[in-house]
């Protein structure tokens, strides 16, 4: 049987494991030959040149901006939408105060509506979700300088985009604002999987809201948690925040570079000033930071796995 | 982008793989014992070394030429030889000007050469469609090189991937057989198809006059005339000011639109040799005087409060808005202005432009010096199957007909001087042509924008003027700034540098 087995696996697997080795490994291994050459991306001829642009790109101040805020993005961008999230599902599911005649658990009054609402971001294309805010900051006449007019805070109008200090957090604001909604769905699904009973016995030990919610709630939600955050945070190192910076920011990537972020030096390096190969090597470092970031999650986050 | 996609794959890999596997793959590690290893060095070498000459053919393509088309026979009616059966193929940027143009003038082509299928199609994707062509080696015979997604030109020209364009040049016109199409162009057209030698790589068709761009009636309603010297400027927006108008407003978000005045007016201040010292990129050409003369007159807009507020937060088609409600007077702007901005311009806003004003009478140039330059380069691949068809169609769109029918369809000028008699011009249309009688000579023509478009864009104008004009740096640290930026870019090897001849 010993014998038999591994040619079973084998023909179970030789389709899929080829297609991933085409379509995902291949691309690796060629991005990261094409990194020690000096290819444009115009024509097909080209020459190796050894580590050159791995020099040229530890000598980059833009790298190094870009390389910082990805790792801005991959740190902040996760902490606040999963605690966000996390927050706004445990109110909806287990957060209700207790009505009479209703089940001993529940979440806030409307929590049905609010579940709905929350989720409306999500099925938005994120490019339209950044243009919608690329309106919305306008400082002349967007949405939130009015309100602040509105308010009688006219003295207050600051420029948002346009401000290297504000610039980049307006841009994460908007990223959490649109995955927010995911998260919450998530993490309602994980927490209508635990068990009731556990919630009652908690009760009737006389748990509040928040010891519920650090002692029960979230060491059984942890796998989802954990699964969410590096999710998130490949999303804020790669296609979310480069959408919104190149269609929000200044330039794009500005003012004075206060939003670049790498994926958008990848994609300018390759695509605008015909540097593929200087372009693919920012795309190994960003492998790299990617990498080194699950790796990292899952290490902290590695726990007892508890069965319930 | 491909890449980065299977990033995200590979990485949700170790994201929801359950903790209890990665030990198991952990400890098969340790089970391979020395002969599974050697064998699997071997088979890794197996795969690696053929790997190593398959990598290079796979995306950046084979690099197999097509068959170039038999020449034809060089006629007065066909003087480039055009082959009258070989099939012709052309790609035109599907942008503002829309594809009719083009399309008529294909239709010309074809009844010239009933013999010969023309292919014709217009996309905005003009890199990622054609990008790969290049790669193969099978690009089509012309295309429209142009929008957000051009290919870059410099590279292009650097890899040898475009034809010279001289036998057109030289070739005689359309409309005279003894005028040579390079006799019928507008000024600054030939220059520009050059990037270091003689040979002219690209043909740029639409004819765009940058400068300032404003409403009569704003101006009339103001009782004033367009100001011919800063003092007058400063004088015109105070009058504005006290109206509750901003005096300027610009892309605040593309800082890089700035330039279309600001450079002419540097131009005009100190002569078209600053001009040419800073697209050589010399060291210390921004340390001129003029420079930084014409910085502090902007700077000094800025900080009296004559831009408008939150500009640094607007983008072109904001600010345009802006500025076509009346809320600013003076807009920096190219030509295309009309058409991009016609759904917000009310019918009686007497669109005008003019050449920058400059500081005062001691400038070297006379008031009236603008910049000028062709937009949509056509470019014909050095490996295009029927190059001369290419240029033909070229020549056919160069003709007083097909100028006219451009400019009449589109109300932009052509490279064609003239073709503007007997259509009647839209108002911004008038005032360009105007505008350029006035230039005469002294039409400038900075080249930072197509030879180093990353130190234009995203290094002088985002990270220097428009930091600048949002009140952040001042005029001496924002030259000094630009200065280290070119000094930077004439020292990156990777980048191919170009000089004025």
């Amino acid at each position: 049987m010993q014998h038999g087995k591994y040619r079973f696996i084998v023909g179970f697997l030789a389709v899929p494991l080829g297609l991933y080795a085409l379509f995902v490994v291949w691309p690796f291994v060629q991005s990261i030959y094409y990194s020690f050459t000096d290819w444009t991306g115009l024509s097909p001829d080209f020459e190796m040149v050894g580590f050159a642009n791995y020099e040229r790109m530890l000598d980059d101040g833009i790298f190094w901006k870009s390389l910082r805020h990805s790792l801005l993005f991959a740190l902040l961008v996760p902490v606040v939408t999963i605690a966000l999230a996390l927050f706004l599902s445990f109110m909806i599911n287990v957060g209700g105060r207790r009505r009479r005649g209703g089940p001993v658990i529940s979440g806030v009054r409307g929590s049905a509506l609010y579940k709905i609402v929350y989720f409306f971001p999500q099925v938005l294309s994120i490019a339209i979700v950044a243009l919608l805010f690329a309106f919305a900051y306008n400082p002349d006449s967007g949405a939130i300088n009015s309100f602040l007019r509105a308010v009688g805070l006219g003295g207050v109008q600051p420029l948002w985009l346009g401000d290297p200090d504000l610039a980049l957090w307006a841009v994460m604001a908007v990223i959490v604002w649109s995955t927010v909604g995911f998260f919450v769905v998530l993490f309602s699904a994980g927490m209508a999987s635990i068990p009731l009973d556990l919630y009652e016995a908690a009760l009737l030990d006389g748990a509040n809201r928040i010891t519920t919610f650090f002692r029960l709630t979230l060491p059984l939600l942890w796998d989802t948690v954990q699964s969410g955050w590096v999710y998130m945070g490949i999303l804020a190192l790669g296609a979310e925040s480069f959408a919104v910076v190149h269609i929000m920011t200044t330039g794009p990537g500005g003012p004075d570079y206060s939003t670049t972020v790498m994926v958008l030096y990848v994609y300018q390096k390759a695509f605008r000033d015909g540097q593929a190969a200087y372009a693919t090597t920012i795309g190994v470092a960003l492998l790299l930071v990617t990498l080194a970031f699950a790796a990292v999650v899952m290490r902290l986050g590695r726990r007892e796995r508890l069965e319930y | 982008m491909g890449s980065n996609s299977a990033e995200y794959d590979g990485a949700r890999e170790h994201g929801v793989r359950e903790p209890g596997t990665r030990d198991r793959t952990g400890r098969g590690a340790t089970g391979v014992g020395r002969r599974g290893l050697i064998k699997r060095s071997v088979a890794l070498g197996l795969i690696s070394v053929p790997t190593m000459s398959f990598l290079s053919a796979c995306a950046s393509g084979g690099g197999d030429d097509q068959d170039k088309a038999e020449a034809g026979k060089k006629t007065a009616k066909n003087p480039l030889g055009v082959n009258d059966t070989a099939p012709m193929e052309f790609v035109l940027f599907d942008g503002g000007f829309g594809k009719e143009y083009a399309e008529d003038a294909v239709a010309v082509y074809e009844k010239a050469f009933p013999g010969a299928k023309v292919k014709f199609s217009a996309t905005q994707k003009i890199q990622s469609t054609l990008q790969p062509r290049f790669n193969q080696g099978t690009p089509p015979d012309l295309i429209d090189n142009s929008g957000a997604e051009q290919m870059d030109m410099g590279t292009l020209v650097g890899k040898k991937q475009l034809t010279d364009l001289t036998p057109l040049l030289d070739a005689p016109s359309y409309d005279d057989p003894g005028t040579k199409v390079r006799d019928t162009l507008r000024p600054g057209i030939v220059e520009m198809g050059r990037f270091d030698g003689e040979q002219v790589w690209i043909l740029y068709y639409a004819y765009t006059v940058y400068g300032v761009w404003y409403s009569q009636k704003a101006l009339d309603s103001l009782d004033e005339q367009y100001p011919e010297t800063w003092d007058q400027m400063l004088a015109v927006c105070a009058k504005a000011k006290k109206k509750g108008m901003a005096g300027w407003t610009y892309a605040g978000k593309y800082p890089y639109y700035l330039p279309f005045s600001l450079y002419p007016m540097i131009g005009k201040v100190g002569g078209r040799e600053v001009l040419d010292a800073i697209d050589n990129l010399e060291p210390n050409a921004w340390k001129h005087p003029a420079v930084k003369a014409c910085f502090e007159a902007y700077y000094e807009l800025q900080q009296k409060g004559y831009v408008l507020k939150g500009t640094p937060g607007l983008d072109h088609i904001q600010s345009q808005t802006a500025w076509a409600k009346g809320d600013a007077l003076f807009i920096p702007n190219g030509s295309w202005v009309e058409n991009e901005s016609a759904n917000v311009l009310p019918d009686d806003f007497g669109l005008a432009v003019s050449a920058p004003t400059g500081l005062d009478s001691s400038d070297k140039l006379p008031f009236g010096t603008l910049w000028a330059s062709g937009g949509e380069p056509f470019v014909v691949p050095a490996k295009a199957a029927n190059a001369p068809g290419g240029m033909e169609q070229l020549r056919i769109m160069l003709s007083e007909a097909s100028s006219k029918n451009f400019t009449g369809k589109v109300k932009s000028l052509t490279a064609y001087n003239g073709g503007t008699d007997g259509i009647e011009l839209t108002p911004g249309l008038k005032s360009g042509v105007a505008a350029l009688e006035v230039a005469g000579e002294n039409v400038v023509n900075p080249r930072l924008q197509d030879w180093y478009v990353q130190l234009q864009k995203e290094k002088i104008g985002v990270s220097g003027l428009g930091e600048m004009m949002a009140g952040r740096a001042t005029p001496a640290e924002t030259i000094k700034k630009i200065q280290a930026f070119a000094d930077e870019t004439a020292k990156d090897s990777s980048i191919k540098h170009y000089k004025h001849q």
